[in-house]
This record gives C-alpha cells, structure tokens and sequence, in this order.
C-alpha cells in the first residue's frame, strides 16, 4: 500500500490531503495516471511526484511503504 | 530555531542574522520577501502559503550546502513562513555571511531563484472578488534533469 499526499490546488481538488492506494508496486507515471483517471483536471504534465520527500522521475518505482507527494507548481518566495 | 525552516509565526530576522554572524564574517546580507499589496494591477488582500514541511526543510538545506560549495566560506539560514500573510508581512528571509561582501550579495540572489524553483511551497492570492494558486512550473523533468 502507498501512501500519497495533496498540496495546495490538488488538496482542493481531491478534497483530501493524503489517502492510501492499495498498490505493491507502480511506476509514478502510473501513479500520475492513476491520479489523473480518478480526479479529472489533475493536470498530471505539470504536477511532479516526491517519493520519500525526494524529486522522482516518471520511471522510478514505487513501492509499498512508500510515501508520495503529488507537487502542483511551487510559488514559494 | 533551526538554520533552515518553515515556521508558521511572524518572522524574526535578527535570530537569522545572528546565526550566520562570527567573526570571521566581514559581510552579512539579508534578504525579506515581503507580502507586496498590488501585483500587474489587482489588489491582493492577503496570501495562504501551505508547504510540504518535511520536504521543505530538507529542500531548504539543499540550498543552502549548494550556496556553501559554490561560495565556499559562505554560513547561510533560510526560514520561510506558511498560513495567512497580511500586506508587509515577512514571507521568506535569507541570512548568508561570507569573509567579503560580492559573495554575500550573489550566494543570497542564488538562494532565493533556487526557492521559487525546487521548494515545495505554495501561494495562493487572495483578490477582493476571487483567489487562485499561484505558479508557473515548468513540464515534467527528464532523467538527469530532476528539477534540479
């Protein structure tokens, strides 16, 4: 099971800041799918994905235990 | 505090400035990003910045060892503010120290573009008649090329 988390214009969006996908193992792009399926205007080519509070590429595997943040685009400053 | 943070109370630039002081420091700069009241003609009322903390901070101290290793002799600590700013308030606040002024100036400028680029914290403005999350990242990045 993976655990992800929402930020900003997705935790409105989603209407929720984290949730658990009951998944072993998936790739982000099929996580970005996945979230993009379920809650239509995601927006998932411009959202990024950390794993484990790291910047993850689309091929990178993610696997249970994982902890996932969906990362609309950053306006810190 | 902690010489990379994100605080959720007003910002106190003297405790960061005092961080970074010592005596080998001939040069102190210090950045404050204000919340500024007109932005291309709209009034803002007041900001929401949220942040993934943990991240944050981490992504913040990232910064700040990239400042170090570009300007070596440089001490650097970076605290950004998240929930409901009001029209001056302090957003975010870069102390760096360096033996001479130029690196002081540049490692400072470097910190804050590195912010808006790879910190994942959010600013949504508040108008008198509607809101909207604010930002303009860029497409997924390729291998090699993770946002950094």
């Amino acid at each position: 099971m993976i655990k992800v988390n929402y930020f900003a214009r997705l935790r409105e969006l989603t209407g929720k800041s984290e949730e658990t996908i009951e998944q072993n193992s998936m790739t982000v792009q099929e996580l970005l799918n996945w979230a993009e399926d379920t809650y239509p205007g995601f927006g998932k080519n411009t959202v990024h994905v950390a794993v484990n509070e790291e910047y993850a590429l689309k091929e990178d595997v993610i696997q249970s235990g994982d902890v996932c943040a969906f990362i609309p685009p950053v306006s810190g400053g | 505090m902690k010489p990379f943070e994100i605080i959720e109370t007003p910002i106190e630039a003297q405790k960061y400035t005092d961080y970074v002081l010592h005596a080998g420091a001939g040069a102190v700069t210090v950045f404050a990003g204000h919340v500024r009241e007109w932005t291309h003609g709209v009034r803002t009322v007041y900001l929401a910045y949220e942040a993934y903390v943990p991240m944050a901070e981490k992504k913040l101290a990232q910064i700040g060892a990239e400042m170090e290793n570009k300007w070596p002799g440089v001490k650097v600590a970076i605290v950004h503010r998240i929930g409901e700013l009001h029209i001056s308030d302090i957003a975010v606040l870069i102390a760096v120290s360096s033996p001479h002024r130029k690196a002081a100036y540049e490692a400072n400028e470097y910190a804050i573009e590195r912010i808006k680029e790879i910190v994942p914290i959010w600013k949504k403005e508040i108008w008198e008649d509607g809101e909207e999350w604010i930002g303009g990242q860029k497409k997924y990045p390729e291998k090699g090329d993770v946002a950094e």
